[in-house]
């Protein structure tokens, strides 16, 4: 490929030209903009500058506006950038400041142009170099070009004085030595009466003081005068930045700042620096109950205003309120409450938050049952935002805040019948953590997941399987609660649990396995100590919770005669009959056989596992229905005894497991785990490994639940199971009827059935935000007593895993040396005299006075030796600077050791400065880490 | 750094500016651009001008058939930000004279240079419109 022509060059496309084409789109966008890359291509490789130019200038809008790589163009930039003409300067700068970044190979040649913009006598030279600078500066371009800026941050012309101030934070970041050479000028220009100046320190020390705080407060009497005398907004709001992260740090500081911020707040029309007060007061200054209260009547404006951007705004200030205040929140609980139904998703999002934050245990119950209500009626979206919440809300250290946990149980419940609820994942894992941690929920527990597997319009939902599997789960476990295990049996071998995943299926069938055992043995061991012949007779259910059973005459006592009856009343329980028994027999054959075909591993294996458990059993009991002789006798006692044996493996109670635990397990001895497994996979190799989720486990007491299907596929078995499952189905049906529609014009049901529970969506939601005020118009505010009927049962907890992950320490080598430097700076060489304690804020002038002195001769004459400054400045050091230049890792070590010293001797507290430790003589014995500026 | 990103978008979700002040790769600035702009579209002008999105809190406003989106960190001013918007409007307005999308496109370099005097860093250093200007009506001269 050769250069351009002249002819090239002459008609060549402009920057116009290209973006007309792009909006006549003859040919198309895309083809158009790869036709004008080829040109481009072309056109940089010219000799010619202002082709080049032109070229890069198109190159960089289609960069910046159609996501056009422009690498390619890296080093045409730079000599385009070589070039006299400040036209073509401007166009590469802006290239480069689009393009270039830490990898970009052409990025150390750049640095000699820079320097020579930086020197030039041309203002927007300078300041385009500079723009440049702050934009692509790396470690080697800070540390090359930190005398250019040093020179220009007192540069006479505040045009680039301004520019050179704000390019030192992207300096000090890279470069942290720089810091050093640097501060004092910056420190200077925070004196500066200009406001452009002005504007650009402040911002500079916003961003310095959010990363480390601690080091700029002796720079808190500058800071203080330009809040004080301030007069621009924009200057304000960043000098209230600053305090809000210096305040927290030094009381003293934080009494001294009330005042003016106060006035700020009731003076200003501005509403940018109002709120900036405000959430300054909130957050750094909640001790002061005045200001508190000031600032709340502020956010109280806010949270009326008709503007959505001032209620978002006041609602976020009122949440960080809440931590300390919560009084705030309930003085303004109206308008919290009606923003749930704001028309604005993002106000409703943070009123919700606002509302979770003020939960506690007295109020746990109302305020879930208020949110319960709202989400049935939202949207999907906010509705499972709320269910969220709701959720992890309570689950937050081990359900801390939840203490009648039947209540919480059965709100489960609710939840995951609402018919946009998407969490079923997350109240699954509660429902099972619940019910191994806390003993005492169980029998609510199975009543709830009784609840939730009779309902046959839940099968088909498929966010609710989680759900379903840790309800079938539970109610096999903890059968022995169950009011009418007989029911249970019924609604677990449902014919709907087809739609089931085969996974939660194995589930289901061995939670039926485990409720038929607890069945047979009851029945058993009645039949023991009642005579034989009252078979026939109602046996009473041995219930181990029930303190006493009623028995019934009739037969039809399974319909679910206790559905009504409250739990903690005695409970009537259907009992267990013979014939009940032989009916559920009969059952399991007839919903399981199918399954015995089942490609699912687990499903097969464990339908047959129950199905041989059945054809054990039932020869015995059938011929002890009809007639008892002495022969069978002995059989039965066989019978009884492996009913027993199965009893006993399912009783032994689960318990909660460390996630840890496995790694307490000692190595047994001659166990290689390492050893390499390489041979087996080419043995294996030809075998298709199982899909990679097949064989999750999940958490170690999920056990139970998470069953391993070697294959996924969806086995409906359909054809063969429809005569069987038709009979079923309406026997559930006859049974069950309250859950089924009442329009039962086809006894062939479809799957798609109307959702779970039908509420009305058309309410006016804004009659329900005036009811909702009025519901919640106790529940926010905190109890008096609470009045609990009982104790908050115990929590199984587990040491290790339960406790909160200890924070993790990170180390920001950067910002360390950044703010080492600063402190260097500030504290080290600063030798400020130890001012007296009396001193305050008016003779904190003379204090800088004072400092200007130290720090005046030493920048004169880096200013006159620009060129070898460093090296000068380097010999007015003290040796022990030098020394600690020499050896960081040291250097670290001592910083580490005086910071604790600091941590030690916290508020006023003198601390050795490190220099004492090293050059004893040469510094004053003691430097206070804060003047005392502020008594 | 105060200020992450500043986008103008038009109606129809095409970007027409966007200057980062940190470094994204063009795929990465796709995405953004993209969730971004699908998220601040679809709200109507009841709704309040702030959204999160990712780490980020994106302040936007929209004038006529532009959106000013501002992607900054969570400790900056949201109220500030929007006068800042306005200002850049102004601005804009004051040099192409009842400014239009077509003069953004036709001058993004210029509009890119407004920008640059107006911050710097992520923070705005100069808010005076005669200041912001006085440079590029120089340039215009000398050219």
């Amino acid at each position: 490929m050769s250069g351009p022509s002249l002819m090239d060059s002459l008609f060549q496309r402009s920057l116009e030209d290209l973006i007309k084409g792009l909006r006549q789109q003859l040919i198309g966008e895309q083809a158009f903009i790869s036709k004008s890359l080829e040109e481009i291509r072309k056109e940089i490789k010219s000799t010619d500058l202002s082709t080049k130019s032109t070229a890069l200038l198109k190159l960089s809008y289609l960069s910046n506006l159609h996501f056009q790589d422009m690498s390619f163009a890296a080093f045409p930039a730079l000599e385009v950038l070589s070039s006299p003409r400040f036209s073509h300067k401007k166009i590469a700068y802006h290239a480069i400041s689009l393009s270039f970044h830490d990898s970009t190979p052409v990025l150390l040649l750049i640095t000699n142009h820079l320097r020579k913009d930086l020197n030039s006598t041309n203002e927007f030279e300078v300041s385009l170099s500079l723009q440049c600078l702050s934009r692509i500066a790396n470690v080697d371009l800070a540390r090359d070009l930190t005398p250019e800026v040093f020179t220009l941050l007192s540069s006479n012309k505040l045009y680039v004085r301004k520019r050179a101030v704000a390019v030192v934070l992207r300096v000090f970041e890279k470069y942290p030595d720089s810091v050093r050479v640097c501060f004092k000028r910056l420190v200077e220009n925070l004196e500066n009466s200009d406001p452009q100046v002005l504007s650009a320190v402040v911002g500079v020390f916003s961003e310095l003081a959010c990363k480390d705080p601690r080091s700029y407060l002796p720079l808190a009497p500058e800071f203080y005068k330009i809040l004080v005398d301030s007069k621009n907004n924009w200057i304000s709001i960043k000098v209230l930045k600053i305090f809000s992260k210096l305040a927290p740090l030094e009381p003293r500081l934080a009494k001294r700042v009330v005042e003016p911020i106060c006035d700020l707040m009731r003076n200003t029309g501005a509403k940018s620096l109002l709120f900036e007060c405000i959430r300054t007061v909130v957050t750094s200054l909640s001790e002061n109950e005045s200001a508190v209260r000031l600032a709340v009547g502020k956010v109280r404006e806010f949270l009326e205003d008709e503007d959505p951007n001032l209620k978002y705004l006041g609602l976020q200030a009122l949440r960080i309120v809440a931590e300390k205040h919560l009084w705030a929140v309930s003085e303004n609980k109206e308008v919290v409450i009606k923003s749930l139904s704001d028309a604005d998703p993002n106000i409703k999002i943070e009123s919700l938050r606002l509302v979770m934050a003020m939960v506690s245990e007295h109020n746990v119950s109302e305020i879930s049952r208020v949110l319960v209500n709202y989400a049935i009626k939202s949207d999907p979206v906010f509705c499972n935002e709320i269910l969220g919440s709701i959720l992890s809300t309570c689950s937050r250290n081990l359900y801390e805040i939840v203490v009648d946990f039947d209540w919480y149980v059965s709100l489960l419940g609710e939840m995951s019948r609402i018919p946009h609820c998407q969490m079923g994942d997350e109240i699954e894992n509660q429902l099972i953590d619940i019910g191994l941690r806390v003993k005492d929920v169980r029998p609510e527990l199975v009543r709830v997941a009784r609840d939730l597997l009779i309902d046959p319009a839940l099968l088909g939902n498929s966010f609710l399987h989680g759900v379903l599997s840790a309800a079938a789960w539970a109610s096999g476990e903890y059968v022995e609660f169950s009011r009418n295990p007989l029911e249970l049996m019924e609604a677990l071998l449902q014919p709907r649990t087809s739609l089931l995943p085969p996974p939660i299926r194995a589930i289901y069938i061995q939670s039926a396995f485990k409720v038929l055992v607890f069945c047979l043995h009851t029945c058993f061991m009645r039949g023991k100590s009642i005579a034989p012949s009252a078979s026939l007779d109602n046996l009473p259910a041995g219930v181990s919770a029930s303190a006493s059973y009623e028995s019934f005459d009739d037969f039809s006592v399974e319909n679910g005669a206790d559905v009504a009856v409250v739990h903690g009343q005695t409970c009537a329980s259907a009992p267990i009959t013979k014939e009940s028994i032989v009916n559920i027999l009969n059952m399991v054959e007839l919903a399981l056989g199918p399954l015995l075909g089942s490609h699912d591993v687990e499903v097969h294996e464990r339908a047959r596992n129950l199905l041989g458990f059945v054809d054990l059993t039932k020869p015995e009991i059938l011929n002890s229905s009809i007639h008892e002789n002495r022969d069978s006798e002995g059989k039965r006692v066989e019978t009884s005894k492996i009913i027993k044996l199965m009893h006993d493996a399912f009783s032994k109670e689960l318990g909660p497991v460390s996630s840890s635990a496995q790694g307490k397990v000692s190595l047994p001895d001659g166990l290689v785990l390492k050893e390499n497994l390489g041979d087996l996979e080419m043995i294996c190799g030809d075998i298709e490994p199982p899909s990679s989720n097949s064989f999750s486990f999940g958490s170690p007491y999920e056990e139970e639940k998470e069953g391993l299907s070697f294959s996924n596929l969806q086995i409906r078995d359909d054809n063969e199971q429809s005569n069987e499952s038709t009979s079923l189905l309406a026997a559930h049906r006859k049974r069950h009827g309250l859950y089924y529609l009442s329009s039962g014009k086809s006894e062939m049901i479809s799957n798609d059935y109307p959702p779970a529970s039908d509420h009305t969506l058309q309410g006016d939601i804004n009659d329900n935000a005036d009811d909702l005020v009025k519901l919640t118009a106790e529940s926010l505010i905190p109890k008096r007593k609470p009045k609990h009927g009982k104790p908050r049962p115990v929590v199984v907890k587990l040491d290790e895993v339960d406790e909160k992950p200890v924070a993790m320490k990170q180390p920001e080598s950067r910002d360390d040396s950044l703010s080492g430097a600063v402190r260097d700076v500030l504290f080290g060489s600063e030798d400020i005299p130890p001012t007296s304690s009396q001193s305050n804020l008016s003779n904190s002038s003379k204090r800088k006075g004072k400092e200007k002195q130290h720090t005046d001769p030493h920048s004169k004459e880096s200013a006159v030796g620009d060129g070898n400054s460093s090296s000068r400045r380097r010999k007015d050091r003290s040796q022990g600077k030098e020394r600690r230049r020499k050896s960081p890792r040291k250097n670290d070590e001592e910083r580490k050791d005086a910071d604790q010293k600091e941590k030690k001797k916290s508020s006023g507290g003198r601390h050795k400065s490190r220099q004492r430790a090293e050059e004893p003589l040469k510094v004053p014995a003691q430097t206070p880490v804060i003047p005392d500026f502020l008594l | 750094m105060g200020i992450r990103f500043i986008l103008m978008v038009n109606k129809q979700g095409q970007t027409r500016l966007a200057q980062y002040y940190e470094w994204l790769t063009l795929e990465e600035r796709r995405a953004l651009e993209g969730e971004i702009v699908r998220k601040c579209l679809a709200r109507n002008e009841q709704q309040c001008s702030f959204v999160e999105h990712r780490n980020y809190k994106i302040v936007y406003r929209r004038y006529a058939s532009l959106f000013f989106l501002v992607g900054v960190d969570n400790e900056e001013n949201e109220l500030a930000i929007l006068e800042f918007i306005h200002l850049l409007v102004e601005t804009m307005d004051r040099h192409f004279g009842n400014v239009c999308e077509l003069d953004i496109m036709f001058h993004l370099e210029k509009a890119h240079f407004m920008l640059e005097e107006m911050v710097m860093n992520g923070s705005v250093v100069e808010t005076s419109k005669a200041n912001i200007l006085s440079p590029i009506q120089l340039m215009e001269k000398a050219s």
